[in-house]
């Protein structure tokens, strides 16, 4: 076993460089442990379960200003339903990763001092539900007879004058947290609405920064039919290897049907889903190469400062091993100075990182640097100085005892 | 410079040939510090800019509170945009020196000329007074009149880019341009209007292009022509994509141009007025609550950078710190070999301040290469952030300024990196390195 006390003397020779590797494995510490954990943010934030089957979905969207008048949406779902494919239809109003939704606060007792909980409303028609894969865990669905018509001249009147709402199982929890919420009462104002059933989790369409925030699930839905005056679109459900065929066959019978207006959107959700994430994609990889690149000059700064310590050392070097050291006693001398910088670079770096992620959350949305980070982070840092030293070490153990007389 | 600068730039060179993986190493690891820091400062720089310099300093954008009492808490801020009857009111009572209401669309056009097939366009439906308070550039026509808009009149004001698209270019004043079924007379096409952020209308996206099409507001609504953007309802309103006029919605933004801070003053107090008269009449229910921020202001209310690219830009100055301090290292450990060749100088006479310079020399030239070879990787850089899918993505070149700075910032944090290696260096006592020799 080496012991620490005559590197460290020599270290005490050799302050400045000694202090330049510790910095250095500090700061990169300090700044990968932290852009490590960014990325995992991102990565989960990609990774979010929506909830609905995305990968048996396509929707489009079709105009309503034109000539020829508003196009009805039974009229357009009944006609997309014969596509052959075609497993099921629904119109809704938004969808998962688009960033257009209609949210609203509701509370749990009338009146306009009662406490708002935002969710995000979804409406489509009968189909809805089970055309996005969306199932009722507790109570029951609408019945058809309960659906009305919402347009735009209806809008301000009949708007959640519902009887019956359905909320998803986070919103439920997040109201009466352990209880059952089937049966309760949520209001908007005056209006009233029940909770006739609780429904597995739908991501809403603007999701929060993070990925594991409640909130992302907070939804319900009412039993209003509405279309392409609401600018609502079309959801079809298809087998994953057909909906392409089906989204083209899909804006071929919209567009004869409807000659004069544009169908102005068309994708697959698994497209649509890249595309929303396209940014945090984009963020992930610079910073990985950064993570890289951060420690590619670390490790350039180790092996430099090692090969001039060993360069310098020769002779010394060449005197221990004359006086008996073995090859092995010389590497593990640089392996062990080596290991003591970089433990006080990390200790140093520990500091670092946790003062780095409190100024992060202090004007970011980044939530507290997980503990878990640092040891993780440690043991790569010891890892990368390991390897670093390494090359050095090996050459130093190489110098013949010879070289102690020689030089002289 | 001096005959001795030139000998110690020799001496530099030579050195610097003498070990060429380790400079290598060494300028590289600058270069790449230098040019990830500059990319993300040059987006960030770019995308924090002033969009409408000289003028912005008179712009303001009000914010009244007409909410419900529903969830209000004291000191809340106001909604971001306007209600229609809330932007016509304040449109209406001209108490600033410009003012213009405005909401972004999107219309069909259906062009004349053979094998354009109709398409959609981004529009702004806005008033008069847009074009003048904004400085909007004509290349051809000029902006519609007050008239226009209490008409209704089918005019519109196109971009250069639609103009090209539909007219093939030239002077279209006069021409009839087809809008969702609808005929419209062109009245103006815009000359080099890209104004970035797209500070009007920031919910079509902050660094959006401009629109193709402009058309008086009023005829949007005659006509009911689709609306884009957010529509934030309280009470039983409901959005969609032309909501009532009537709603409980907000839907439209209000800019107006205050050209003395007693102006500014002034129309605080009208806005606190106008609250306190609606609430009288129980349109609002809520104490007023107004705000009156410039268009600087509105943008960092805004966080109109995106967090991503300032955490870029910080992570990118760490990324040089860690590359200084690794410049720092690698010099001192290049000097220091060269602890003999230093005594001997020192020995024969040159004084500390000659070595100095010497190795400081030998740094500067790390540096520029460093800068050099940075300002290529910053190129390579902004070209890949320009591949990039966000919006601000193609706004991403260098100017100048940062041309400079990318120097500036190589030289100096080189001579900064060689200087501490230099001047451990240059205490080498001339004696003892004799001697181990």
């Amino acid at each position: 076993m080496m012991t620490p006390r005559p590197i460290l003397s020599a270290l005490r020779r050799h302050k400045i460089a000694a202090f330049l590797i510790v910095l250095e494995i500090a700061l990169a510490f300090a700044i990968v442990s932290n852009a490590v954990y960014l990325v995992m943010g991102r990565l989960q934030r990609m990774d979010i379960h929506s909830g609905i089957d995305e990968r048996d979905l396509v929707t489009l969207q079709i105009s309503s200003s034109g000539n020829a008048g508003v196009p009805s949406a039974e009229a357009d779902l009944a006609a997309l339903r014969t596509i052959p494919g075609v497993q099921s239809a629904s119109a809704v109003n938004s969808l998962p990763f688009t960033n257009s939704s209609w949210n609203s606060d509701f509370t749990k007792t009338p009146g306009q001092d009662a406490t708002g909980y935002p969710a995000t409303i979804y409406l489509g028609s009968r189909d809805l539900l089970p055309t996005l894969g969306v199932k009722i865990l507790a109570g029951r669905g609408f019945s058809s007879d309960q659906y009305t018509d919402l347009t735009p001249a209806t809008m301000l009147s009949a708007f959640f004058k519902p009887t019956q709402v359905i909320v998803s199982k986070a919103y439920a929890e997040q109201l009466w947290p352990g209880g059952n919420a089937v049966g309760k009462l949520l209001y908007v104002d005056k209006s009233q609405g029940q909770i006739v059933g609780v429904m597995s989790n739908i991501v809403r369409p603007q999701l929060s920064d993070s990925g594991t925030d409640p909130s992302n699930f907070y939804a319900v839905v009412l039993p209003f039919r509405v279309g392409p005056d609401l600018d609502a679109s079309y959801v079809l459900r298809a087998a994953p290897a057909a909906r392409e065929r089906v989204l083209k066959a899909a804006v071929t019978k919209l567009q004869a049907m409807h000659p004069t207006q544009t169908v102005t959107k068309q994708a697959t959700l698994s497209q649509m889903r890249r595309e929303y994430f396209a940014n945090d994609r984009a963020m992930a990889w610079l910073l990985v190469s950064t993570i890289l690149a951060l420690l590619g000059v670390t490790a350039i700064g180790i092996v430099g400062l090692a090969s001039f310590w060993v360069q310098q050392r020769t002779r010394q070097i060449g005197v221990r091993r004359a006086l008996g050291a073995r090859r092995r006693d010389i590497l593990r001398y640089f392996q062990t100075e080596n290991f003591l910088l970089a433990t006080a670079g990390i200790a140093l770096g520990c500091a670092a990182a946790i003062g780095i992620n409190v100024w992060l959350m202090a004007h970011y949305a980044v939530p507290r640097l997980p503990i878990i980070y640092l040891p993780i982070g440690a043991v790569a840092l010891w890892l990368l100085g390991q390897l670093a030293v390494l090359g050095p070490a090996l050459r130093a153990a190489r110098v013949a005892p010879t070289v102690a007389m020689r030089a002289a | 410079m001096s005959s001795q600068n030139a000998y110690y730039l020799q001496l530099a060179l030579r050195a610097l040939q003498r070990n060429p993986v380790l400079t290598t190493l060494m300028v590289l690891a600058l270069a790449v510090g230098i040019g990830t820091c500059m990319t993300t400062l040059t987006v960030l720089h770019v995308l924090s800019g002033d969009p409408l310099p000289g003028r912005s300093s008179d712009l303001y954008y009000p914010q009244i509170d007409p909410r419900d009492a529903l969830s209000y808490r004291p000191g809340e801020e106001p909604m971001g945009q306007v209600t229609w009857t809330d932007g016509m009111n304040l449109l209406e009572a001209h108490r600033a020196d410009r003012q213009a209401l405005m909401t972004g669309g999107s219309v069909a056009v259906q062009s004349t000329r053979n094998g354009v097939d109709p398409f959609f366009e981004d529009a702004l439906y806005t008033t008069a007074e847009f074009f003048p308070m904004f400085g909007v550039p004509f290349r051809y026509g000029h902006a519609w009149g007050a008239a226009d808009d209490s008409s209704r009149a089918r005019v519109a004001v196109i971009s250069d880019a639609l103009n090209r698209r539909v007219f093939g270019g030239g002077d279209s004043v006069g021409k009839v341009l087809r809008l969702n079924g609808a005929a419209f007379r062109v009245v103006g096409v815009l000359g080099d209007w890209h104004p970035s952020p797209h500070f009007y209308d920031m919910y079509v996206g902050s660094y959006a292009e401009p629109e193709g099409v402009y058309l008086p507001l009023s005829t949007s609504q005659d006509i009911k022509m689709d609306h884009n953007g957010p529509v934030d309802c309280w009470g039983n309103g409901g959005g969609g994509p032309r909501p009532a006029h009537t709603a409980p919605c907000v839907w439209l933004q209000f800019w107006v141009q205050l050209d003395s801070p007693a102006q500014v003053a002034a129309y605080r107090q009208f806005l606190v007025n106008y609250s306190a008269q609606q609430k009288s009449l129980g349109r609002f229910q809520r104490p007023p609550n107004v705000r009156l921020r410039s268009l600087m202001q509105w943008l960092s209310y805004n966080q109109v950078v995106p967090d991503d690219v300032r955490m870029q830009a910080w992570l990118a100055l760490g990324f040089l710190l860690v590359c200084l301090v690794n410049t720092v290292g690698l010099l001192l450990a290049k000097f220091l070999r060269r602890s003999g060749e230093i005594g001997v100088r020192r020995a024969l006479g040159a004084s500390r301040r000659a070595i100095f310079m010497q190795l400081l020399i030998e740094s500067g030239l790390v540096g520029l290469a460093g800068g050099v070879l940075g300002l290529l990787l910053t190129l390579l850089g902004l070209w890949a952030v320009r591949q990039q899918p966000s919006d601000y993505a193609k706004l991403a070149h260098l100017d100048p300024t940062m041309l400079l700075a990318t120097f500036g910032l190589a030289l100096a944090g080189s001579l900064l990196a060689g200087a501490l290696p230099a001047w451990r260096a240059c205490l080498i006592p001339p004696a003892l390195q004799l001697k181990a020799q």
